[in-house]
């Protein structure tokens, strides 16, 4: 029988890296999903036969599986787009904490002298999953705002948390050689969650989507973890394939922020100074405000205008609106394009979805490295709800929190129109010099009647 | 060490290499949406959930086997569900071929 199952897991392998083979191309990627749905509900159906289930067991397991499955349904459906990114952070901690839960469990099976080969992997499933989880929660906290984005740092921070991730080694050593009794595993856990929480707060919101991706592999890494504990070959490849994925993953997001990984985790730590002043150095200074007329008769009559699209777009559900403003100047002959920097939106793709979505045909969207170079020549650089992705600091100043990062030439357009709801400095948490230079118009307002003002205007211009 | 760990460590570097190999190539458009998808990959979980929820008998496997259960379910389903939210938009549209056909524009 257990022949049965070993060939289950084995297709369920081969469907999952299929399913990762397909969605890494545009053109299978949602059947690479589907394939690996597939994968898992056969790893399922192989392994739920031939348990021997208590009569408790069955009726949590029940439990179990329509509360998740309802809360996984409604939760993904129901979410906005704009608020996808957290969703898979909250997805992703539950994995982990799952991982680490089951881990627990089977330490409480063996007793207090397990033999290396079990205790070991389950060690590190508790830790790496805990983290994950708590990680994983402060992530989804920041994106959703119910804390800042900003990095939160104090004095000695590197020390606490150094202090932290050693206690966490020793008492993972006295787990693993001297008595695995609840209370060293308990607080093995308690420390790792409080290492999770840690880890993530210095990381600025901006950052999170790479952060994200960091712990979707500590979750896979964990869940192969507790796959060693519980001699289960699925677990054991799904969770490295992921483990393995989505550590490349991680580096080919920071890659596309131009920045190491490194940097984008630490990178907070001692530039409190830097942000508290710049911040101090923006008070005062003036921006120019524009109506809606002078801005549609400046778009009606220019030639070259590239949108720069950004996460205000997509919290105010804009892209149609823009889509309709450049139907407008196109029928009047304006060229209009879209600039699409890698991590517009909060995840990168996230703005491509966007205006596919609003129908935006796919010639007019550029990315970056395409469209950089035609800034000089364009009338108009139209920045909606964009902030950070257009920040000359990230050129300029090496201080700044986002130095280095690849940032779109707005900058060198003949004219730039800043829309905006407010001052407020954008997801890094900085000033934007951009809002304060002489070529700039601010257009203050929700992204969509600010573009539907607009519309209007053009049409009269 | 026995046969059964030699086994589990074959295949656990296999899959490192596997893993690596299988995304190198992913256009930036996508990299949000692999992210989702691996995420209810790791989902997996759940099968080991429900081996340790199966036996319970005890208040405290049974409190531990409830809340593993419930977690990982959220994790496969809602991590599935979310991932084919995104890629909805891709659909019979042109981003749906271009990229594959014109990797490298310039």
């Amino acid at each position: 029988m257990t022949t049965i199952i070993t060939l289950a897991y084995l297709v369920a392998a081969v469907l999952f890296i299929l399913g990762l083979k397909q969605l890494s191309s545009p053109r299978g990627a949602r059947n690479g999903n589907f394939t690996a749905a597939l994968g898992m509900v056969i790893a399922l159906a192989a392994t739920i036969p031939l348990l021997h289930f208590t009569r408790a067991g069955l009726v949590i397991i029940a439990i179990g599986v329509v509360i998740g499955a309802v809360v996984g349904t409604v939760g993904a459906r129901m979410v906005r787009m704009t608020a996808i990114p957290q969703m898979v952070a909250l997805f992703n901690g539950v994995g982990g904490g799952a991982a680490a839960l089951v881990a627990v469990a089977e330490l409480l099976k063996f007793g207090v002298h397990p033999p290396f080969a079990e205790v070991f992997p389950s060690v590190f499933s508790i830790v790496i999953g805990s983290v994950s989880f708590a990680g994983s929660m402060v992530a989804f906290a920041k994106l959703q705002e119910l804390m800042t984005g900003t990095p939160i740092t104090y004095p000695g921070q590197q020390v606490v948390n150094g202090l932290l991730a050693a206690a966490i080694v020793g008492f993972a050593i006295a787990v693993i050689a001297i008595a695995a009794i609840p209370f060293s595993f308990l607080s093995l856990m308690l420390l790792a969650l409080i290492l999770g929480v840690a880890f993530v707060i210095p990381i600025g919101g901006a950052d999170m989507p790479v952060v994200i991706s960091l712990l979707n592999a500590c979750t896979g890494l964990a869940v192969a973890a507790s796959g060693f504990t519980l001699n289960n070959f699925a677990l054991i490849v799904a969770g490295t394939l992921v483990g393995a994925s989505g550590s490349l993953l991680t580096k080919l997001m920071s890659d596309a922020m131009g920045r190491s990984l490194a940097n984008v985790l630490f990178g907070a730590f001692g530039q409190v100074h830097t942000a508290a002043t710049a911040a101090a150095g923006a008070q005062g200074r003036s921006v120019r405000s524009a109506s809606a007329e002078d801005l549609g008769t400046l778009l009606a009559y220019s030639q070259r205008v590239i949108i720069v699209p950004g996460y205000g777009l997509a919290v105010a559900q804009a892209q149609h609106a823009a889509r309709e403003l450049a139907d407008v100047l196109e029928r009047r002959g304006v060229d209009v394009e879209y600039a699409i920097h890698p991590v517009a939106g909060r995840m990168p793709g996230h703005m491509n979805v966007l205006l596919a979505e609003a129908n935006v045909p796919y010639e007019q969207l550029k990315e970056m490295d395409q469209v950089n170079d035609d800034f000089k020549n364009a009338d108009v650089a139209l920045i909606v709800g964009a902030n950070d992705v257009v920040n000359p600091a990230a050129r300029s100043t090496p201080g700044s929190p986002i130095y280095g990062m690849p940032i779109l030439n707005a900058d060198q357009a003949k004219n730039i129109i800043f829309m905006k709801r407010s001052m407020r400095p954008g997801f890094a948490g900085i000033d934007n010099d951009l809002m304060f230079g002489p070529k700039t118009v601010m257009f203050f307002g929700d992204a969509k009647d600010s573009l539907t003002k607009l519309v209007s205007a053009v049409k009269a211009a | 060490m026995t046969n059964e760990l030699l086994n589990e460590l074959t295949f656990f570097v296999l899959a490192i290499f596997v893993g690596f190999e299988v995304i190198s190539k992913v256009p930036t458009i996508l990299h949000t949406p692999l992210m989702s998808g691996t995420n209810a990959i790791h989902g997996i979980i759940l099968v080991g959930a429900i081996l340790i929820a199966a036996g319970a008998d005890s208040p405290v496997t049974i409190v531990l086997g409830l809340i593993a259960v419930t977690l990982a379910t959220t994790n496969v389903v809602g991590g599935f569900v979310v991932t084919d939210r995104m890629l909805e938009m891709f659909k019979g549209r042109q981003p749906a071929k271009r990229p594959a056909e014109a990797p490298v524009p310039k």
